[in-house]
């Protein structure tokens, strides 16, 4: 059983959610977990993939066309280790990065894809949510290479040290194969725009603290920010907040905007309509402030306060900094 | 060569309506459930209409693979702005890659400069398909999209993503695929008057086995449950209590 992880990294550092990704692999019985690291300049991240405990081997390949981790230029090496390596497994987060290749290596395998993989019950077994996770589905595949995406939430992070694994460079066969494909597909990465907020990103925050209509207006949502400033969470809104364009849209939290589960998740203003509480309802606590106390946010809330929000969110901000 | 851009859209349960799961736990009911236009296929038949609006594209095709009540959704998209439709019979649960290959075909058929895409159906929430059809096509891919630039001269577009924490611009040459994230833009409602010239339009309905398409699938559901209710509904009376709420499930 070969099961392999491709490594989320920004050429420096490991992402966290790789370490996800390889929990979720050592769940496969008998699993021999290996790691590819395909970037540009990225001998650290491949130094700390080899630390990871329970990965035996990490594949790396460095060459320009992999800076910016494009499907077009990632999967032909996915595709050919898989070949290479006779994987039986590949398995990358369930991240922008990840969901972008992997169901194009599926594709170029001729095999079926996970998305967003829950929960690893064996070598085909998996569960995985449909619906925003109003359902869940137990999915099993006869594929010859089960390729899927893994839901960081769901799993625990391996051990970032601890282990030494084999480092094996790829660059002799697999760099002609990236040259090729980024030729015949005419791809070229132009420019990024990272946002640099203070704040954590909305699905992998701690803490989210969300607005709806009854915010009243933009403005009123930096009360709001500084809820999460004093726990170092993040900011969202439902699609109520959005439509009424108090705040961008990709601060939705919902069915058709972000699923969220962090530990804390504060629903202030928000009534609960069903594709809301779609995004958020797997969050460990939920907090609710509405003034309407028959709303259905409170029926999902593990502690309901009926209030005037103008009011009880500064009195819960000040309370929380007295708190700490 | 005439700009053609081929969207595919999905019938899938209204956003809005309850999911229940059916006694059998192999699915959900679909039975009297409001039925609409999966909400990111919406986004991309938009999409389309603005780029042949804007004089960029000459004709739009809407596609949809699933059973003849998916002739609704090519019927709506059409009251949009598409041009055509293609039906493409096939049972509601068919997985992404059948889809991929239908699409491919139909790709090869149509000869499209662009596909434009809605990043997933909201039903199985699978967000394959684009990338699928670009990795089959070998056709560059630019998903989550949230700005689209056609330069026609160049035979280039310029497409603006999604990604984790912020965006990203890719330039790409054509033909390509895009699948669209939220923001991309706003769709339109359809006109009465458009609706019913809609009506008229005659939709072909093609099968996977005219085709030629082997949509046979390794995956299995084999169950469908609901997830674990949560236990909800307890209030407190003041902000100090959920202060101290919070210290109890040591958060802060």
């Amino acid at each position: 059983t070969q099961c392999l992880v491709v490594a989320e990294h920004d050429n420096k550092n490991l992402m966290a959610s790789t370490l996800n990704a390889v929990t979720a692999a050592s769940k496969i019985d008998g699993a021999n977990i290996s790691v590819l690291v395909a970037g540009s300049k990225c001998s650290s991240v491949v130094d700390s993939a080899s630390k990871i405990k329970g990965v035996s081997t990490v594949y790396h390949i460095d060459h320009p066309q992999l800076e910016h981790g494009l499907a077009e230029s990632i999967t032909p090496v996915v595709v050919g280790l898989s070949n290479k390596q006779s994987l039986t497994h590949i398995f990358s987060p369930a991240t922008n990065f990840g969901k972008n290749f992997i169901p194009r290596v599926a594709a170029n395998l001729d095999v079926s894809a996970l998305s967003e993989i829950t929960s690893i019950q064996n070598g085909n077994t998996f569960k995985r949510p449909i619906y925003a996770g109003n359902a869940i589905a137990t999915v099993t595949s006869d594929e010859k290479v089960k390729v899927g995406t893994i839901r960081t939430t769901a799993f625990e992070k391996a051990p970032a040290d601890g282990g030494s694994a084999q480092k094996v460079a790829i660059d002799d066969w697999a760099a002609k194969l990236v040259d090729e494909s980024v030729q015949q597909t005419g791809i070229k990465w132009v420019s990024q725009e990272v946002v640099k907020s203070e704040r954590p990103e909305l699905t992998s925050a701690r803490v989210v603290v969300s607005g709806g209509r009854g915010m009243k207006s933009g403005d009123n949502f930096k009360m709001l920010e500084e809820l999460a400033d004093t726990m170092g969470g993040a900011v969202g809104a439902s699609r109520a907040a959005v439509d009424s364009g108090f705040v961008s849209n990709d601060l939705q939290v919902g069915q058709t905007g972000k699923v969220v589960a962090p530990e804390l998740y504060i629903a202030v203003g928000i009534s609960g309509a069903i594709q809301h509480l779609a995004g958020m309802k797997d969050s460990k606590v939920i907090v609710a402030i509405n003034k309407d106390a028959e709303a259905p946010i409170f029926q999902v809330a593990d502690i309901g306060l009926v209030d005037d929000l103008f009011k009880a969110v500064p009195a819960l901000t000040e309370a929380i900094k007295k708190a700490k | 060569m005439s700009f053609k851009i081929l969207v595919p859209v999905k019938r899938v349960i209204d956003y809005a309506a309850k999911i229940r799961v059916r006694p059998d736990k192999l699915g959900v009911e679909t039975n009297n459930v409001k039925m609409s236009i999966n909400p990111f296929d919406e986004i991309a038949v938009e999409e389309a209409v603005r780029l042949k609006e804007n004089t960029i594209a000459d004709s739009v095709v809407a596609v949809s693979i699933g059973p003849k009540e998916s002739l609704e959704t090519i019927r709506g998209s059409l009251a949009m702005g598409a041009d055509a439709g293609i039906h493409v019979s096939a049972s509601a649960d068919m997985q992404p890659l059948g889809i991929a290959k239908i699409l491919k075909k139909l790709v090869e058929q149509e000869k499209p400069k662009l596909v434009i895409l809605g990043k997933q159906a909201i039903d199985d929430d699978s967000n394959q398909t684009a990338q699928m059809l670009a990795g089959l096509l070998n056709w560059p891919q630019a998903t989550f999209a949230s700005k689209v630039v056609v330069d026609k001269a160049s035979d280039k577009v310029t497409v603006t993503r999604e990604i984790d924490g912020g965006l990203e611009t890719l330039e790409m040459k054509l033909p390509a695929i895009i699948s669209c994230d939220l923001r991309l833009n706003e769709p339109r409602y359809a006109k009465l008057q458009n609706i019913m010239k809609a009506k008229k339009i005659v939709v072909p309905t093609k099968t996977p086995e005219e085709l030629g398409v082997d949509v046979s699938s390794k995956l299995k559901i084999v169950s469908v449950e609901e997830p674990a209710k949560r236990v909800g509904g307890s209030k407190v009376q003041s902000v100090d209590e959920v202060v101290a709420n919070l210290k109890k499930h040591a958060i802060i």
